[in-house]
């Protein structure tokens, strides 16, 4: 795997032909080709549509059914959610990190705990470890299937979001069980998590695991590998590696353009080192596996990553609650810590790709400074790169394939 | 008092529609009086319903009859009324209701005193003015009813599909009353017309969608005689009448002033210009095989049973019946080619704007629609309200009225074109549950460049199979049997593979869904 990573090595000596977006007023009354006379129109999609995932807003330029420009307009979920981070003690901050992406909340807690621990140099139990692997992994999951689900509603097929919000709902019963909450869990915490797990848990766990793994064959069968879905979003928002990293993208996203480039491997944390799984990537079609008309970086692979990702982490969930060690699940004296005049900045691989904290402590109780990198934020800036000259169609293919949310995206 | 002014606009009177309020007090109360017998006895009601609308149907067509025959005939006056009676003649007012009486009582009827209160029961119906009234109040209860049952339906098939439970509150018995009570709070809502909107149009529009969809009913054929107005170019008026519904669309994507429902609308416009070439190719084929274009010829060509039904006539027509299908389900705008309203793109399509009962009878207008593109594919393909046995096992009028009944509900008649045209209904639905949408340069390129020149073929190969058929060959009238017989057993398969497929589903619900779900559903 890392030999790979050092082969290919994108990030050295890559640019980009930046072209300024034209203003999208001037020409709006342009074009006198030909012997038909058409108009361009400027339309707003969003801040409230069915399709922009929350509170996008997308400027098109439109002439007839296709976009010319799309132009994303963002900020109308801003709760200040980093100032707000430097007006508490990092044990009170971490239920705000619930809710910027909030739906993986228990991967931003990870992140923001990871970074406050290596500032203060915390050593977290291996239990607790092994916890916050299992809610890590179990959370992508849960993430990856909204993200399927919604993205089937973009393309219009109802039922596979229905049969996905089935399973995400008993990954929640398995959350509400462990910490109590359904959505912002603020479980796992600096230095390990805030309870222990319950009883029964593991093996309630292990059951759901049974039952969902073959499900993803069905999600596969209706919706993946359905023709319509496949001419729908085959070749459609095709990311070419270059372009992704130099957008920074990262997550399914930057994988799904052809490079194994995963966190949790080159960069292991919490001890992801210790289990065995793979990074998929995005194909080209005509495979065995991969149907006809797939592109590496089209909307199809970034939609398919994520389904073979939700197989890799039950892999790994699997792992980890089988050699789950006894032992603290906490480390001792976290609630009110003194931070030291330093500085720290720890990414870890979201579902939707690396969130970033970056922390400054001065001495007191209160961080200085507190900022977020999300991954949704950098994902979305390269929408209006690949959002030209498409069908109006392709624009909730393409929003709903990068898989924003709008929380973090904001924060 | 010191008049106070607040910064707020003063909330403004909701202003209702004129009938609003009546229209819902009568339904209101209705739902209350029967509410409480449907939860008791739903299924006595349901079973008693269609046995009671059966039986209305037939106690119709067997008083007209006797009406025609009994009363006009022995009175020697024409067999056909609306010629002999007319109120546009005057002076002419038919036979007075005591003729009526004795003419009843001297065919055997019961005794004077019934006699002639059914003298003067049946006195109306002999003038054609009645039996049209009739008719159309039938036809609007049906038109009515169609799309309220089939949304109801929908959305509980839907949940059923998507594993949960749809529509189980409203009226006790699984939601049965859901679409009722969506109506009435459909006719309470506020009247909205945005500012800026062509306010003429905007309002004119639902009903250019809804109108096209009822005249339609007037030429479709339930039965062998139940048909409103029997027109010798049916097949013709209804595909005009539908081809109306587009103008009401492109109004009111175009007068809501939003860009959204231009889109939706010139969609629409694009979508349904140019399937209702294939669609009406497809249609051409039957056609050509019976050789008239009245669909109560075309539906009694197919009397004979299975292998008669015109789907199985040759290999052309099975595959027009499927051609025919995927352009009705783009001319009727239903999934996958749902783009007008495609919810994920256009907001809502060309009635983003729309609220209330105008947006209802949009909705009216498409499942009306589906019910009529359902039932056009089964008289001209299915056989139409023929059974699937042969006509001589029917009613004849040489039995008994009983045996009349009893067979006209189960060898032919209106229950068996309701069926299928529920079946369609059913796959449409079942459709849109499960596909994905597609986009418009695919929608198009599926017009133009496969199902035009496949539609263009088969009309060719099915003339051909005809006027190869026409000469008395032996040879090729053996041929025409086995080929017959042969697409009449494929056919066969697929009919019995839906109910197989369903009790497999229902067999093994509990593995198709896990034991996770399984116990966690109510009533487990």
């Amino acid at each position: 795997m890392h030999q790979a990573i050092s082969t290919v090595n994108p990030m050295a000596d890559t640019t980009i032909e930046f072209e300024a977006a034209p203003d999208v007023l001037i020409d709006l009354d342009r074009s006198e080709q030909g012997d038909l006379r058409t108009e361009e129109m400027l339309i707003n999609m969003g801040p409230q549509h069915p399709s922009t995932h929350g509170v996008l807003r997308i400027v098109l330029r439109t002439d007839g059914e296709m976009v010319l420009e799309a132009i994303p307009h963002i900020g109308y979920l801003h709760r200040c959610a980093e100032k707000i981070g430097e007006n508490l003690p990092p044990y009170q901050y971490i239920p705000y990190t619930d809710r910027m992406d909030y739906l993986a909340g228990m991967n931003n807690n990870q992140g923001f705990a990871l970074a406050v621990e290596k500032l203060k140099g915390i050593e977290v139990p291996a239990r607790a470890q092994a916890i916050r692997v299992i809610f890590a992994e179990l959370n992508r999951i849960a993430s990856h299937l909204v993200s399927l689900g919604t993205y089937g509603l973009d393309m219009g097929a109802f039922t596979p979001f229905l049969y996905c919000f089935r399973e995400r709902e008993m990954i929640l019963d398995l959350f509400e069980a462990a910490c109590g909450a359904r959505l912002t869990y603020s479980y796992l915490t600096i230095g390990g998590t805030t309870q222990d797990l319950p009883e029964g848990w593991v093996e309630r766990c292990r059951e759901f695991l049974d039952y969902f793994e073959p499900k993803i064959t069905d999600y596969n069968n209706l919706l993946s590998f359905n023709h319509i879905f496949v001419k729908r979003t085959g070749r459609v928002g095709v990311i070419s590696l270059e372009d992704a990293i130099a957008f920074g993208l990262t997550g399914p996203v930057l994988r799904a353009s052809g490079i194994r480039w995963d966190l949790r491997k080159i960069m292991p944390y919490d001890g992801y080192e210790k289990y065995e799984f793979d990074v998929p990537i995005g194909q080209a079609g005509g495979t065995r596996e991969i149907p006809h008309g797939i592109e590496v970086g089209d909307c199809w692979s970034r939609y398919y990553v994520r389904v073979l990702e939700m197989t890799q982490s039950i892999r790994i969930v699997r792992q980890a609650m089988d050699q789950l060690p006894s032992g603290d699940f906490v480390a001792p004296k976290v609630k009110n810590l003194k931070l030291p005049d330093d500085e720290v900045y720890v990414e870890v691989e979201n579902p939707r790709g690396q969130l970033g904290f970056y922390v400054r402590g001065d001495g007191s109780a209160i961080p200085s400074r507190v900022k977020a990198r999300g991954p949704s934020f950098c994902n979305l800036s390269i929408t209006s790169h690949i959002c030209r000259n498409i069908m109006l169609a392709d624009v909730p293919a393409i929003i709903g394939s990068i898989d924003v949310v709008m929380g973090e995206v904001d924060r | 008092m010191t008049q106070i002014s607040v910064p707020w606009q003063p909330t403004q009177p909701v202003r209702y529609g004129l009938l609003s309020r009546p229209i819902v007090g009568v339904a209101v109360f209705i739902y209350r009086m029967a509410a409480p017998f449907v939860r008791r006895f739903p299924g006595p009601i349901l079973i008693g319903a269609v046995v009671g609308v059966c039986l209305i149907v037939w106690l119709h067509a067997l008083t007209y009859a006797y009406v025609d025959a009994r009363i006009l005939g022995a009175a020697s006056v024409s067999a056909d009324p609306a010629a002999a009676i007319s109120w546009t003649s005057p002076g002419t007012w038919g036979l007075p209701p005591s003729t009526v009486a004795a003419l009843i009582e001297s065919a055997g009827g019961p005794a004077a005193a019934w006699s002639s209160i059914l003298g003067y029961l049946l006195w109306p119906l002999q003038f054609s003015l009645t039996r049209d009234l009739l008719g159309l109040g039938g036809l609007f209860g049906l038109f009515n009813l169609i799309p309220i049952y089939t949304i109801w339906w929908e959305r509980k098939v839907a949940g059923r599909i998507q594993s949960r439970l749809g529509p189980m509150r409203v009226g006790g018995w699984h939601g049965w009353s859901q679409s009722v009570a969506d109506g009435i709070k459909l006719i309470l809502k506020e009247d909205l017309i945005p500012d800026g909107a062509d306010r003429i149009l905007f309002r004119a529009a639902p009903y250019f969608a809804l109108v096209p969809a009822g005249l339609a009913f007037l030429a479709l054929p339930f039965g062998a005689a139940y048909v409103f107005r029997e027109l010798d170019v049916a097949l013709v008026f209804i595909l005009g009448v539908l081809g109306i519904e587009v103008v009401g669309i492109i109004m009111a994507g175009w007068a809501s002033n939003n860009k959204w429902s231009v889109y939706g609308a010139m969609r629409e416009a694009c979508q349904m210009v140019s399937y209702e070439i294939p669609m009406g190719m497809a249609l051409l084929i039957p056609v050509v095989s019976v050789g008239s274009l009245s669909l109560s010829v075309i539906g009694e060509a197919q009397s004979e049973g299975w292998f008669s039904w015109l789907v199985f006539s040759n290999p052309f027509t099975f595959v027009a019946f499927v051609a025919y299908f995927i352009a009705s389900l783009a001319s009727c705008k239903r999934a996958p080619f749902d783009l007008p309203e495609a919810e994920s793109e256009l907001v809502a399509g060309f009635h983003t704007e729309y609220s209330g009962l105008r947006w209802a009878f949009f909705f009216f207008a498409e499942y009306a629609v589906m019910f009529i593109v359902g039932g056009l594919a089964s008289i001209l393909f299915l056989g139409g309200w023929n059974s699937p046995f042969p006509a001589s096992w029917g009613a004849s009028w040489s039995d008994g009225i009983l045996m009349q009944g009893l067979k006209g509900l189960v060898f032919n008649g209106p229950i068996w074109f309701v069926a299928k045209c529920v079946f369609f209904l059913y796959v449409q639905i079942w459709l849109r549950w499960t596909l994905p949408r597609i986009r418009i340069d695919q929608v198009l390129y599926a017009c133009v460049q496969v199902l035009l020149p496949l539609t263009m073929l088969l009309l060719l190969g099915n003339t051909l199979w005809v006027w190869a058929s026409m000469s008395d060959s032996p040879a090729w009238a053996g041929v025409d049997r086995i080929v017959t017989y042969g697409l009449g057993l494929i056919g066969l398969a697929f009919a019995l593979m839906f109910p197989a497929i369903a009790a497999y589903g229902f067999y093994f619900r509990r593995r198709l869904v896990g034991n996770l779900v399984q116990d966690a559903m109510p009533g487990s």
